[in-house]
């Protein structure tokens, strides 16, 4: 579980805090997005869980255990942070080094680390690159490679800031069923996006972030549907939740925000109304 | 005249063994809003790399087939003169401003070009205006929110008075809000100066309203163009656009035998035609 307990944060030099008195919990295996403006404070938020930023006033803990007790290597054992521009991250030589790079830091024998490393470059469409420098490959490819980088060492918690950018909707598409099936497996997925189709989509849980303070923490249809609470937070409605909210004969939107569910709904509606037409 | 006008261009980089451009024949058209979309590695970053010449000068390859730009042949220019025709603006707004004001930012390419100093700030004045940034014109790129950095980037392309402007994917690091802004100032450009726009994106939900053409490049060959409502179509899908959601809830519809007559690509044009089944 990562607790978040009253945390204060301010940036040495700023004048203003970028996290006021948050408070968060995520239970194992739950399945979270921060959303928020740019600078709402959601990667700051989430660089907490790894232990990268430590809170000024209050705490945060990983299983139980206080951040401020550990070294960022020792949390990013169970908690692993994929950054949203992924050169900061990568700097090996090649794709297949990269993958294998905190396995090795980790202590895992060579059988082991090759098995992983094959593994996650088929998962996430990677293995032809292998043998690549990770900065020959495209904004969208060099994201794979720091998600797979993390994903490799298998960690409890996987956070994940802005997956979704320069991603075309095939990956977006793979990237979502993969994050279903690491919720099966049981672990603990963040992502900070502002991508409301996205999320429109996986129906996570939603923390909404403004101005350093949580504003809203419900259900993907409560808020995607909320217009007062979105417009907070610089977001807007889904295209889906947009539509039903247009659709003044049909009375309030009970919670639709994507295609599927509508499509649902729509139906009986619409063929009552056709046959209303052919009939009469 | 075309401000943009292909034959049979194709390129290969150095070391592949498929070309990633395959024999590519378009024209377009002074004042034409083009979005250009496509899978991962469909050949439309190429295309663009064409059009300011970093594509032969800067990567090496073999190009073959015409590209004329504002009426110049491509391959005698080099990217310097090039930039006078073709403005660029790429999908992270901190790549491209570092001076220490907005202003200097702006008029940085002008220096460049060796433009008199009255002129230049004339032009510096006037991109501002036309951005929306007047008076952040003292500000240092850092103190910006990432909407008015990539509004920033796109006054220093402006102030070059390019004939073309192409942006690849301006809107992804920006909240859904600031992205809706940065569209309507470009789309608003388009119209007032009726300068060429090439809109790289796969995000289609919030940019397609803007456009007149849709050209959709899949394995290096143009294979859809057309108006965004002619191309949203089961083709697409299949090839893995991330169509608006609005489109894609039609298409499942009509399938389901919903005897819809349009092809929405905004919210307003599909609540239009449910609305009239609907109150029938």
């Amino acid at each position: 579980m990562i607790s978040v307990n009253n945390v204060n944060f301010r940036y040495p030099g700023a004048s203003s805090d970028a996290l006021t008195n948050v408070n968060l919990q995520i239970q194992n295996g739950e399945f979270v997005a921060i959303m928020g403006e740019n600078g709402a404070g959601k990667t700051t938020l989430v660089k907490m869980f790894n232990g990268l930023l430590k809170p000024r006033a209050g705490s945060v803990s990983v299983d139980r255990v206080d951040t401020q007790d550990k070294s960022v290597a020792q949390l990013s054992r169970d908690v692993g942070l994929i950054f949203q521009n992924p050169d900061h991250q990568l700097f090996a030589e090649t794709v297949s080094e990269e993958l294998s790079f905190s396995l090795r830091n980790f202590g895992f024998d060579e059988e082991v680390i090759k098995r992983r490393v094959r593994n996650i470059s088929t998962a996430l469409d990677l293995e032809r690159y292998l043998d690549s420098s990770p900065f020959i490959l495209s904004g969208g490819e060099r994201k794979r490679v720091a998600l797979a980088a993390v994903l490799a060492w298998d960690p409890k918690h996987i956070i994940m800031d802005e997956p979704t950018i320069g991603q075309d909707y095939l990956q977006k598409d793979r990237l979502r069923n993969f994050i279903v099936q690491l919720i099966s497996q049981g672990k603990t997925i963040v992502i900070v996006t502002h991508d409301v189709e996205f999320v429109a989509e996986c129906k996570p849980r939603i923390v909404l972030l403004s101005k350093g303070t949580v504003i809203a923490d419900d259900t993907a249809s409560k808020i995607l549907t909320d217009v007062e609470m979105l417009t907070k937070a610089s977001l807007v409605r889904p295209q889906i939740a947009e539509l039903m909210h247009q659709l003044p004969a049909l009375g309030e939107n009970p919670g639709i925000i994507d295609a599927y569910a509508a499509r649902e709904f729509l139906i009986p509606r619409l063929r009552k109304a056709d046959q209303t037409i052919e009939s009469g | 005249m075309s401000a943009i006008s292909a034959r049979n261009l194709s390129f290969t980089y150095a070391g592949a063994s498929t070309p990633s451009m395959d024999k590519i024949s378009l024209s377009i058209e002074k004042g034409e809003f083009v979005i250009l979309t496509g899978p991962s590695g469909c050949g439309k970053t190429t295309f663009c790399r064409c059009l300011n010449g970093l594509i032969p000068n800067f990567y090496s390859g073999k190009l073959l087939g015409e590209l004329f730009v504002a009426d110049v042949n491509v391959s005698d220019k080099t990217t310097a003169e090039l930039s006078k025709h073709v403005g660029f603006v790429f999908q992270n707004p901190e790549n491209q401003l570092f001076s220490l004001s907005v202003e200097r930012d702006v008029a940085f390419g002008l220096e460049n070009l060796g433009i008199p100093r009255e002129e230049a700030l004339d032009r510096v004045r006037w991109a501002m205006k036309s951005t929306g940034i007047e008076e952040l014109r003292e500000k240092a790129p850092y103190e910006l929110s990432g909407g008015q950095q990539q509004r920033a980037a796109i006054a220093g392309v402006l102030a070059m008075k390019p004939s073309i402007i192409v942006l690849d994917e301006p809107t992804s690091f920006l909240d859904p809000r600031s992205a809706e802004e940065i569209v309507k100032v470009i789309a608003d450009l388009n119209r007032e100066y009726r300068l060429t726009t090439i809109l790289v994106e796969h995000r289609l939900d919030i940019v397609s309203r803007y456009a007149n053409r849709v050209i959709i490049m899949d394995d290096g060959k143009v294979v859809l163009d057309g108006t965004p409502s002619e191309t949203y179509g089961e083709q697409a899908r299949l090839i893995g656009i991330g169509l608006p959601k609005v489109t894609t809830l039609f298409h499942m519809l009509r399938r389901d035998g919903i005897p819809l007559r349009t092809n929405p690509i905004t919210v307003e044009q599909a609540s239009e035609e449910l609305s009239k089944v609907l109150q029938q």
